[in-house]
């Protein structure tokens, strides 16, 4: 039994992979195939599934995960202006830095749980928003943003003899360059390690304590443990997850903003995480990877398009058709997404995945109840 | 005073102004099993709350085998070797039953917080065995799989005491461990807490039904309105008039 279950989680781990590798080619049908994009669904991904490692494990209600993603951007673009434009070492210290950023939110904010640990990471994520926006303007350059300029130092490109010439540097992994499908590619494969470390984190002795921490949190201090340390290894592997993502997005566009971190972005990795399904391995990646997709195809939808779609049908009836259609998408796709996440909600309240698994259930069920037509199945 | 485990020494607790222990003087002997028994209201759950420090004594203290657990964090005491059965089972109930175990075991081997990430929870083969066991011996055997909260009412009892047992306590404390149990369930548990006795684990019991204490326990406290009015072997405590007259008589033993 363990060495089956080992087995499974390798598959999933291969399948998954294949499956975000090959992205470029199964989006295609979906005009999903641009770099831009797809580094999104890479990015927000990772986002997601660091914050199912907090909200799905420990069942704590993080509003204010974006904090991490913005401190990560910053630091990743001041590794960039101040010692290269690699982004290894950008990642590094976006990771290390959040992680930091985690740990002193969450030692505070642990303190209590429930709806007032969800208001106090709230509050401090948007304490750091205005913070970003107002007193800290020399290190995140305020409303416009931190930004690469011709003067930065760089250190150690200038060391190498990496000379910048007139124009501003592009990001690049020794050489190739971060943007368009390499940059994507570099996305892809930090997602997929990330990915591996969670699945070894849901199956490891520490995740199963933070699953006890969900299920009944009194209990594990009555059978000796000490909840507290669980809790804020939880959050600050959770703020490195978000820290990553902000290197990340960096990395593709070299610059950071503070609107990053405001609480619309907290709300939306929650989102994500729900609508897919917390607690859930895949879950959270879907539902980023849908609501991204959303955000991107839906809205840029308009009147013309949908007139095209439309065509076959006679004039009076095609417009009150494209009337209709036309609240949902454009600038209406949060309508839809939100209609979307409502339905997802009361119907599947344990997101997307849980609806995979009823139809799983389904044949399942089927199967055993009438072997003839599962061995059927079996053979085609 | 041959080896006393566990001393509560002037213990005093209030709610507000209501005085659910006062002056509770208590010693337990290493190995023996000591019954607190009396009528509702009188304090013992309080008292087992306050060991394990779930509630702080207004004044007087616990020592644990020379450690004062007053004030220590619940898994601290927890730590210590002093492990309570609840009344209400406390389980995990969306974990399997083989989780539910697995935890406490864990706990006893690797202490209050350890960071193992990535080790896979299933290949801990020794934990494993070791949970299995308990299970087993509970009577639970065929559930290892199934979700904790899925069981039934009596067998939830039951995990939860394979929870106590499996951090191999030093100090058991159970809390009325056959209360809702159908009759040859609680012999069953009576069977179970006799062989534990006989590895030597010291236990406090908490119990209403006579027959469990008299056919267990060693020596008896009588807690009566918050203090303990008579303190004994079975038969003395049996003999003892106060004692009829507080709780006993309403019985008819």
């Amino acid at each position: 039994m363990n060495k089956s279950n080992a087995v499974s989680d390798w598959i999933l781990l291969v399948v998954f992979s294949a499956v975000i590798l090959t992205m470029p080619i199964w989006l295609a049908p979906f005009g999903a195939n641009y770099p831009d994009l797809m580094q999104k669904f890479a990015i927000y991904g990772l986002f997601a599934i660091g914050f199912n490692l907090l909200f799905g494990l420990t069942g704590y209600l993080s509003f204010g995960h974006a904090a991490f993603l913005g401190v990560g951007s910053y630091a990743a673009v001041w590794s960039m202006k101040l010692l290269t434009m690699n982004v290894l070492p950008a990642v590094f210290f976006s990771v290390l830095v959040a992680g930091v950023f985690a740990f002193l939110i969450g030692y505070i904010s642990l303190r209590r749980s429930g709806i007032y640990f969800s208001i106090l990471t709230l509050a401090f994520a948007q304490m750091s928003y205005n913070l970003a926006y107002s007193v800290l303007t020399p290190i995140t350059n305020g409303e416009t943003g931190l930004q690469l300029s011709l003067s930065d130092p760089r250190v150690l490109d200038a060391a190498v003899g990496i000379s910048t010439g007139r124009s501003l540097p592009s990001t690049n992994l020794f050489g190739v360059k971060m943007s368009g499908l390499p940059g994507f590619y570099f996305c892809a494969v930090v997602l997929i390690i990330g990915f591996f470390i969670s699945l070894r984190i849901f199956r490891s002795p520490f995740g199963t304590m933070l699953k006890g921490i969900k299920s009944n949190q009194t209990r594990m201090a009555y059978t000796g443990l000490n909840t507290r340390p669980y809790l804020i290894w939880a959050f600050v592997i959770s703020g490195m997850y978000a820290g990553l993502a902000g290197a990340l997005m960096a990395s593709t566009d070299p610059l950071a903003g503070a609107e990053r971190m405001q609480w619309t972005a907290s709300g939306e990795v929650v989102l994500m995480t729900i609508l897919g399904g917390a607690g859930t391995l895949i879950g959270p990646m879907l539902g980023a990877s849908i609501i991204k997709y959303f955000e991107n195809i839906f809205s840029a939808f308009n009147e013309q398009t949908l007139n095209q779609a439309f065509d076959f049908l006679p004039d009076s009836i095609q417009g009150i058709v494209v009337d209709t259609v036309s609240l949902f998408v454009g600038e209406g796709w949060h309508l839809t997404l939100g209609l979307l996440f409502m339905i997802t909600v009361i119907f599947l309240p344990g997101g997307i995945m849980e609806g995979f698994r009823r139809i799983g259930g389904i044949f399942t069920r089927n199967k055993s109840n009438t072997p003839s037509s599962g061995a059927v199945a079996e053979q085609s | 005073m041959d080896n006393v485990v566990l001393h509560v020494a002037d213990v005093q607790k209030s709610f507000a102004g209501l005085h659910a222990l006062s002056d509770i003087d208590l010693s337990v002997k290493e190995g023996e099993t000591h019954a607190i028994i009396g009528p509702n209201g009188a304090g013992k759950s309080t008292l087992l709350n306050v060991c394990i420090g779930r509630l702080r004594p207004d004044s007087g203290h616990v020592v644990f085998d020379g450690e004062n657990l007053t004030g220590k964090q619940p898994h601290e005491i927890n730590q210590l070797g002093v492990v309570r059965v609840f009344q209400t089972p406390e389980i995990f109930p969306e974990l399997s039953l083989l989780e539910n175990v697995m935890i406490p075991v864990l706990a006893k081997r690797d202490g209050s917080f350890k960071l193992r990430w990535f080790r896979r929870f299933s290949a801990e083969k020794e934990i494993r065995q070791k949970s299995e066991g308990i299970l087993e011996d509970l009577g639970l055997g065929s559930f290892i799989g199934s979700e904790a909260g899925s069981l039934s009412r009596g067998d939830k009892r039951r995990l939860e005491l394979a929870m106590g047992l499996a951090q191999e306590p030093r100090l058991l404390l159970l809390d009325e461990p056959t209360a809702g149990m159908a009759r040859h369930d609680t012999n069953a548990t009576i069977d179970l807490l006799k062989r534990i006795k006989a590895r030597g684990m010291t236990k406090v019991i908490i119990e209403h039904d006579m027959h469990v204490v008299f056919s267990l326990a060693d020596r008896i406290s009588v807690l009566a309105g918050g203090r303990i009015i008579c303190q004994g072997t079975p038969e003395e405590v049996k003999a003892d008039p106060r004692v009829k007259e507080a709780y006993l008589g309403e019985e008819q033993v």
